[in-house]
């Protein structure tokens, strides 16, 4: 079983309900797949139990078998290599580690050498096992690590993923192969935008959702009726509480703060298994 | 003409809230929504679309069944797991690398963009903005990115206006790289939680990597003046000028709520107050820059 909480806009409470969620149902992993930004270990504070490096394969060019023919970054597609006079420049950040270059080059003059793109680590924190992945300060793409992550995840266990914000390639790395997602919003404008847009981006992934509204006394009724209109259930409604912002605010998780929100979250899975 | 390119690390800060303000305060100014993938400065400064344009970001393989002789030579070849067993492309797996393409003995593999978005030039009751739609479930999201710059740049450059201000994606990824490059400077706003201090720590971290000139703001200072504190002392550590607070007050969504910024909602709010000495100290630090 994999659940993954995600949310077109930012800010509206995907890693408040991953790791409340994680918290409150016993065994299971908790993945925090926003590499890019990760926050869930602030709350669920593991012990960490090993890291280890994730890298990419990029091209590398011998000299001497080189004839400068142009044949590699012709085929790169990620304008990764650029052959200038008797000169072969590699931007490595650009590479997306397809191998095209290396395969294709008639001389075999390229061969492919890691460069490392982020750090994972794994630990334990009481019954949960956590695992996220930390981009390098720099990178652009975080889809590779995001993909190692969920490589590195148990098999067979309850599994929570915290995923980025937004609707393109990072987030779609982190919810692909879900059984359901949860998208979390607020009762606003922006929160309403950006959650139509996620709900388009499921449909064509094929993965079932439903909805958490965040914050939900604090906007309009613009979400509630495009749900009921949509046919989107909406599983909890969690109000604006001064209380619970500040507890966040020092990395306090929910039902830390207000234990009586396990049982909620405790329901709330057991709703999501029903559905799925 | 100066860029400042408004960016958090953390989503939900406060950076569209922020950037529709800058729209109102500033004197000369084009606006480019950079968030492509959830974009909302629209629906603040409700633009009118004045030119349209298709973009074509990346592409997928298609294998034509007709031509294949399933010699497995794509499958064993593609690294993203995106061909299927009896050879069928997934188009959200494909990289687009056209190795497939390459190794092809028999010519069956074809590369088709597919993938689109759109970038719009619009006006605005600001002045021009450039925003842009990305294709839902696609990539390319810097490429888009830099076509949002470049069409407000050409804007900017054409009508002799002072600047272009740029709403920024959270996270610290390729559109964020995308939307920093070419910036005078950076502002970043934050939050005093653990989370956004964080966040904020790497984002401020990836200005300075790339030698732009990162400022801070806190939204919602009061919610933890604790780490509103602490946040401030970071700044001074890394040499990032902190430029002022935000209140955490009900003012900033009921002015969303009316599709307004919060200084055209309530000018004389004290919210307002605050966001404009922020501009103000934005302003004249981008001046001293080249």
């Amino acid at each position: 079983m994999i659940i993954s909480i995600a949310s077109g806009k930012g800010g509206t409470g995907k890693t408040t309900l991953a790791t409340n969620l994680a918290l409150s149902i016993g065994k299971c992993q908790l993945l925090d797949c926003d590499v890019e930004e990760p926050n869930s270990h602030i709350f669920i504070k593991p012990r960490l139990i090993r890291s280890r490096s994730v890298s990419l394969p990029v091209p590398k060019v011998d000299d001497k078998k080189c004839t400068y023919c142009g044949k590699c970054s012709e085929v790169c597609q990620f304008s990764a290599l650029a052959v200038i006079r008797k000169n072969v420049l590699v931007f490595q950040e650009l590479c997306h580690g397809c191998g095209a270059c290396s395969i294709l080059c008639p001389v075999d003059a390229i061969w492919e050498v890691e460069r490392e793109i982020g750090v994972m680590e794994i630990g334990q924190a009481g019954d949960v096992h956590f695992i996220h992945g930390l981009m390098r300060i720099s990178e652009a793409m975080s889809p590779p690590l995001i993909k190692a992550v969920k490589n590195e995840a148990e098999k067979d266990m309850v599994t929570i993923i915290d995923a980025p914000p937004g609707t393109s390639c990072p987030v779609i790395e982190a919810v692909k192969d879900s059984d359901f997602c949860v998208l979390v919003t607020e009762p606003t404008p922006f929160g309403l935008n950006d959650l139509v847009l996620a709900v388009e981006m499921l449909r064509i992934l094929e993965i079932p959702f439903a909805v958490v509204l965040n914050r939900s006394d604090v906007g309009d009724d613009k979400v509630d009726e495009y749900c009921e209109k949509e046919d989107i259930p909406i599983l909890m409604k969690i109000p604006m509480d001064r209380e619970l912002a500040e507890a966040y605010s020092e990395g306090i998780p929910f039902v830390e703060a207000k234990p009586e929100w396990k049982e909620k979250f405790a329901d709330l899975y057991n709703n999501i298994i029903r559905m799925v | 003409m100066k860029s400042i390119t408004v960016i958090s690390g953390k989503g939900g800060t406060g950076k569209t809230i922020l950037t529709a303000s800058f729209a109102a305060l500033a004197e000369s100014k084009v606006m480019a929504d950079c968030d492509v993938d959830a974009a909302d400065l629209h629906l603040i400064l409700k633009p009118e679309i004045l030119k349209e344009e298709v973009f074509l970001g990346g592409q997928a393989a298609k294998i034509d069944k007709s031509k294949c002789i399933e010699c497995d030579r794509c499958l064993d070849e593609c690294r993203f797991d995106a061909i299927s067993e009896n050879f069928v492309v997934d188009p959200i797996d494909c990289e687009g690398c056209a190795l497939c393409y390459h190794v092809c003995p028999v010519e069956a593999i074809e590369m088709i963009h597919s993938k689109q978005g759109r970038c719009y030039i619009s006006k605005t009751r600001h002045g021009h903005m450039v925003h842009a739609k990305l294709g839902i479930a696609e990539e390319n999201s810097g490429k888009l990115v830099a076509l949002v710059r470049k069409h407000a740049r050409e804007i900017a450059e054409r009508e002799n206006i002072e600047y272009v201000i740029v709403d920024g994606p959270p996270g610290i990824g390729c559109p964020v790289i995308s939307a920093i490059t070419g910036a005078s400077l950076v502002l970043a706003v934050t939050e005093p939680t653990v989370s956004g201090l964080h966040d904020l720590k790497r984002v401020v971290g990836l200005a300075n990597h790339f030698g732009i000139k990162a400022l801070v703001c806190v939204n919602k200072h009061d919610l933890n003046p604790a780490y509103t504190r602490q946040i401030e002392l970071h700044c001074q550590e890394v040499d990032a000028e902190f430029v002022g607070k935000i209140s955490f007050d009900t003012v900033i969504t009921k002015a969303m709520l009316n599709a307004q910024s919060v200084v055209e909602y309530q000018p004389d709010s004290s919210v307002s107050e605050q966001i404009k000495s922020i501009w103000q100290r934005v302003d004249e630090v981008a001046r001293t820059l080249p």
